[in-house]
């Protein structure tokens, strides 16, 4: 057994799995075959269903993800195979050559400007051009620049040569060579996502025309970073386009080309792209032609719902056959209303192809040569049962590589993939991780010493700053006793350079003026630490990006700017104090709060990855909803699953079961949990450092739908399981979708209810091939893989009839009458069963559970997740954890994988001998404190308190409300601070003194600093 | 500096104090200068780690400290970093406007704005609107030499 794993694959599953494996102790290897890490995800600009800026959350797991003491990143690197068995593989890896020095590059970007050869930028989908010599983008981690020597003048003809030239730091090598390297780990986590479907194959759709563009290319001209700086004009002139058509399924749902499933995500990033194509240009008419749309996930259909009422984007019921070129060249599509059967015409000023996802040639190679076995699809084969586990033991797989699937459940699904494999080596857990050492820290002498380092950037700032100037500036400035210019501040021979100067100098701030702290504070900090100073005593003065980089013709006013800039640093640096991370203790045991198929997965991995687990079930037995199932879709037995996990569970003697119990208290937070768990009239006291709440959700009884509940033949798809299980007498049967879901009232999708719809279809027809079976609905969301079961059911026969929301079945005696969108008619169906097919709703002690850990409730009743896309199961409480029907409606497969992602999250801190706290957290002066509890109300994270206090001030003694702010539960953002309303709150890092020595030095000189303390006027 | 700080007088170019939260705005800053959007050198921007940090003191510090403008900047509303920091600071808002106004500063002397990481030309906008705005009205009235 070896503790490393590799992860294949550096898109945002890959990066999940990396950072989970290696937070949880292992070394991790992430294998990236472009230059840089980030995937698809880094290319779009938005996400669905908030719009949140994708790169603005992807980023910091970039970031984070490259500066990871256990990550090695092994990017612009394929794996050619895989072999040896768990716990021992060797992984070969081909290291193909950049051409540049990863570890000389600053990515300064001097070479890309020289460079004369301009190629098509795939990171602007083919958009714009790029050079031969590039970095992806902005934000690309590693930031170093690769040769593309398919294209470098150099390279293919031995002339050029520039970016060598200007190359500061002597990182470029035209001599390297490709380098196959073989690495030894214990397992491997495959992540390698997919490829946009290439809509050439389909040349009905003339993708040949500059304006039919796909849906990938307009992401990238709707992003600010993208070609056009997020501005939608047309390719072929450069104009404004006033008619888009979206055309959907674009290589999905296609048995003629052999794309028989539904890519899961189109539907809604079509309408995500219509909605921010929209706000950029209100005039813009939109429509959506779609065979069905598929908004399945949580506040999917509440946003395709906003995208028609408030956005006025037209979705059409279609599947043009074809794009028309005019004689003009322009374009239009002829359809087939599908809700009216008339044949239309619409011109069009671009064609947007919502295109799918294909299996990433990746995939196949690497399951080919290492012996992986795939889906019919193409896809990582896989079980229901074990969304993650591969055919072959130790490989596990997550993301679209395993199957088409959205942002959260690929990130879900990685943090699954990395709890098994971190299972599998738990025994090796720590084993090869290295911990950074640092000397002590020099004790702070009063007075401030500053050290100012003003970086050229290469030409970056310097041809624009006058960074000498700058330099003798700063030597002016109050407390300054060291300044210095730097070519690359960032460079490794700069930070021997700061290290030094603040030996030789005795300094005790630093202030860096170059790029922005968003990236590079981190960098500083650390190079502080090196020389024995606290990293807090650092600031960078951001000349570049809002200097230099932006004033680029004003390089008079820049360098007075730059001045100012590094003047209103150095005066905030001079109140700057040692802030330390507290360490506190955890406990390393778990809890999970429900016993369905989500709990008892949960718990399972928790224990497996070697922690003690308390599963809390409120029912005799476990199980959950699983217990009413009669079938899987994919026909196995529910009743088999759960025996088969009960007795896992039964066997490991770290997993206690409490049934029949309930949590009635929890207190403490991350690390230091207190529960009080009630069952059978007995209170027992648990400790616990992490929590997983996986309570589940619950039928809904449609009460009055549709006659149910007076008419006994009118049933819930949850009875006819059991029916279906006994024997069903019923010979014509009609199930009604969205039976108490899309409406008003309901706004969401029950997400399951398709599919298990379309598997009782089956069902009825497998058993009894002369059975009549309709199923009414609106779309059928039988998204991903199980697209199939839809078709299988059409092959057996079942009749799939499409109504309008407004214009509902009428059940009768024995028929159900059905307005027939496509025919245009009424008909009726003679029925001797009626089953509605209900939506999932919130478990009922949803609204108990989440006050005992101050977790908050979605508008529908169901857990709300720390973020929607990055942190699917997780509370942005720390610590508390969830999954499956819990946080929305979900399959089985998926729940698990939730389950599994949930256990490897609670892991990254169960696995820890202790906890960090942030260090820039607010403190309290009691003094000044007049216990208004203002603080308390504003803090979103419950970290300050009122407690009971002892103030003597003149000689009386009295108690009196005191705010604490435990600092393990404080985050800094510091509002309170802001809000208290005697000043008694210090933001440390941010406080009023730091933030007002900055303004106060934004304009004139700053004025002769003296630290000394406030007086104190009473004393606690 | 005070030398030319009279309207139009020489390219007179007024001094905005911008507070920018670390996760959004301030990001909103860094991508303009990534994508190299150009505005005029007005802006000194005050990070911050959330715009809830923003305390009215430092607003009226920045006016008394003789800035023409004060930009109040944050992640969009469901945004922040810290869950609803910006919907404070919404509030915090309100109540500036009035007292700036009570103070007798014109309403183009303070803004509310949310720009998001990747909004680096919504930024430099930004800046160069107010800017723009500011030119018209002249200098702040309230001199910095007038405040102890
Ligand atoms: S972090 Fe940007 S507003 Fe709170």
């Amino acid at each position: 057994m070896k503790g490393s794993v590799a992860v294949v694959g550096g898109g945002v599953a890959g990066i999940q799995a990396a950072l989970d494996l290696a937070d949880n102790g292992f070394k991790t290897y992430l294998i990236e075959s472009k230059p840089s890490i980030g995937g698809t995800m880094s290319q779009l600009d938005k996400t669905f269903p908030t719009n949140d800026c994708a790169m603005c959350i992807l980023s910091p797991k970039l970031v984070e993800t490259g500066r990871h003491p256990n990550i090695e990143l092994l990017s612009y690197s394929d794996v050619k195979s895989i072999t040896g068995e768990a716990g021992d593989f060797r992984v070969k890896v081909l290291r193909k050559a950049r051409y540049v020095d990863e570890a000389k590059c600053t990515g300064c970007g001097n070479c890309t400007e020289k460079c004369p050869k301009k190629v098509d930028d795939d990171y602007n989908a083919g958009m714009s051009k790029r050079k031969a010599i590039y970095i992806p983008f902005a934000q690309a981690i590693p930031r170093v620049a690769t040769i593309d020597a398919a294209n470098c003048i150099y390279l293919t003809k031995g002339k050029c040569g520039n970016c060598k030239k200007v190359c500061g730091v002597e990182a470029v090598d035209y001599e390297a060579k490709d380098e196959e390297i073989e690495l030894n780990v214990g397992s491997v986590v495959i992540a390698t996502g997919f490829k946009p479907f290439d809509p050439s194959v389909l040349t009905n759709y003339r993708f040949d025309h500059p304006d039919v563009i796909t849906s990938l290319q307009l992401e990238r001209l709707l992003s600010a970073s993208g070609p056009t700086q997020g501005h939608v004009t047309k390719p072929s002139n450069g104009e404004v386009p006033k008619k888009i058509g979206f055309i959907q399924c674009v290589g999905s749902r296609n048995p003629r080309i052999s794309r028989k499933y539904c890519s899961s995500v189109c539907c809604m990033y079509a309408t995500k792209e219509a909605i921010i194509a929209k706000e950029h240009d209100p005039e813009l008419d939109i429509t959506i032609f779609n065979i069905d749309i598929r908004a399945f996930g949580k506040n999917f259909e509440e946003f395709y719902n906003r995208a028609q009422r408030e956005y006025g984007i037209k979705y059409t019921n279609s599947r043009p056959p074809e794009v028309i070129v005019g004689a003009d060249n322009t374009l239009s599509v002829k359809y087939e209303d599908f809700n009216t059967g008339e044949l239309k015409s619409q011109g069009l000023d671009m064609v947007i192809l919502s295109i799918g996802l294909d299996p990433s040639d990746s995939t196949r190679t690497i399951a080919e040569s290492s012996g992986i076995a795939l889906d019919e699809f193409g896809n990582i084969a896989t079980s229901i049962e074990a969304p993650v586990e591969t055919s072959v033991s130790g490989i596990y797989v997550c993301g679209v590589a395993q199957g088409p699937k959205d942002i959260p459940d690929t990130v879900a699904q990685a943090s699954a993939a990395a709890s098994k494999a971190a299972a599998l080596l738990s025994g090796e857990r720590g084993t090869l991780i290295k911990e950074r050492e640092f000397p002590d820290e020099k004790t702070l002498s009063s007075e401030p010493r500053t050290g100012v380092f003003v970086c050229h950037c290469g030409i970056n700032i310097g041809s624009v700053v006058n960074v000498p100037g700058v330099v003798e500036y700063a030597k002016t400035l109050p407390n300054v006793t060291y300044a210095q210019e730097l070519l690359y501040a960032c460079s490794s021979d700069s930070q021997e350079a700061i290290k030094q100067a603040i030996s030789g100098n005795n300094l005790n701030r630093v202030v860096v003026a170059s790029c922005t702290p968003r990236t590079h504070e981190p960098l500083f900090q650390n190079t502080c630490r090196e020389a024995g100073l606290n990293p807090y005593l650092f600031e960078l003065a951001n000349i570049r990006e809002h200097c230099s980089w932006v004033h680029m013709k004003e390089k008079d006013k820049a360098t007075e700017k730059a001045k100012s800039i590094v003047r209103m640093a150095v005066a905030k640096s001079a109140f700057f104090q040692p802030l330390y991370k507290q360490k506190v203790s955890l406990i390393n045991k778990a809890m999970v709060i429900g016993g369905g198929v989500a709990g008892m997965t949960a718990a399972l991995d928790i224990a497996n990855n070697g922690y003690e687990v308390t599963l809390v079930e409120k029912e005799k037995e476990l199980g959950g909803m699983l217990k009413d199932m009669t079938e899987m879709h994919d026909g196995k037995k529910p009743s088999e699953i759960i025996s088969d996990l009960a007795r896992q569970i039964h066997d490991n003697n770290k997993i206690t079961v409490m049934n029949e119990a309930k949590l009635v208290d929890v207190e403490g937070h991350l690390g230091n949990f207190k529960g009080t768990v009630l069952s059978g009239g007995q209170e027992t006291h648990l400790d616990f450092g992490a929590a997983v709440i996986a309570t589940g959700a619950r039928n809904l009884e449609p009460a009055g739908l549709f006659g149910y509940g007076s008419n006994s033949r009118v049933v819930t798809q949850a009875q006819l399981e059991k029916m279906l299980a006994e024997n069903l007498s019923a010979n014509n049967i009609t199930m009604i979708q969205c039976a108490g879901a899309r409406n008003p009232e309901r706004e969401y999708c029950g997400r399951t209810c398709c599919v298990d719809a379309v598997k009782n279809a089956i069902r009825i027809k497998k058993a009894n091939s002369k059975a009549n079976v309709f199923v009414l609905y609106r779309d059928i969301r039988t998204y991903g893989v199980t697209e199939k079961l839809y078709e299988t059911a059409r092959e057996l026969g079942v009749l799939f009839i499409q109504y309008d929301k407004d214009a509902p079945p009428q059940v009768q005696d024995s028929a159900v009458v059905v307005h027939d969108v496509m025919l245009n008619e009424d008909i009726e169906i003679e029925t001797d069963l009626v089953v509605l097919s209900t939506p999932l709703i919130s478990g009922e002690d949803n609204s108990g559970i989440n006050q005992l850990f101050k977790v908050p409730l979605d508008k529908n009743g169901f857990f709300l997740e720390a973020h929607p896309k990055l942190r699917p199961v997780e509370f942005a409480t720390d610590g508390v954890f969830l999954c499956g029907s819990a946080q929305a409606p979900k399959l089985m497969e998926e729940a698990i994988s939730q389950a599994s992602a949930a256990a490897s999250r609670a892991c990254t801190i169960l696995s820890r001998d202790f906890i960090e706290t942030e260090a820039m957290v607010s403190i309290v002066n009691e003094a000044k404190c007049i216990g208004c509890g203002t603080c308390v109300t504003v803090c979103p994270y419950n970290a300050p308190a009122l407690e009971e206090a002892t103030v003597t001030a003149e000689e009386v003694s009295y108690t009196a409300k005191k705010s604490r702010i435990n600092p393990a539960a404080c985050k800094g953002c510091g509002s309170c601070a802001a809000a208290c309303p005697s000043g008694a709150i210090t933001a440390q890092h941010f406080s009023r003194k730091e933030i007002g020595e900055a303004i106060d030095a934004f304009e004139q000189g700053i004025k002769s600093i003296a630290v000394n303390e406030k007086v104190v006027e009473v004393t606690v | 500096m005070s030398a030319d700080a009279k309207p139009d007088a020489g390219g007179w170019e007024p001094k905005i104090v911008a507070f920018c939260c670390n996760w959004c705005s301030y990001g909103g800053a860094d991508s303009a200068g990534m994508g190299r959007f150009q505005q005029p050198p007005s802006a000194r921007i005050i990070r911050v780690m959330c715009s809830g940090r923003i305390d009215p003191i430092h607003v009226f510090n920045a006016f008394l400290e003789g800035a023409d403008a004060v930009l109040v900047t944050g992640c969009h509303i469901g945004d922040c970093h810290y869950v609803n920091g910006n919907d404070k600071t919404k509030i915090k808002y309100k109540f500036l406007e009035h007292v700036v106004h009570e103070l007798g500063l014109e309403k183009e002397r303070l803004y509310l704005n949310w720009i998001s990481a990747s909004e680096g030309e919504k930024f430099a906008n930004f800046i160069r609107d107010v800017t723009e705005e500011v030119k018209k009205i002249g200098p702040s009235p309230l001199k910095p030499e007038g405040v102890a």
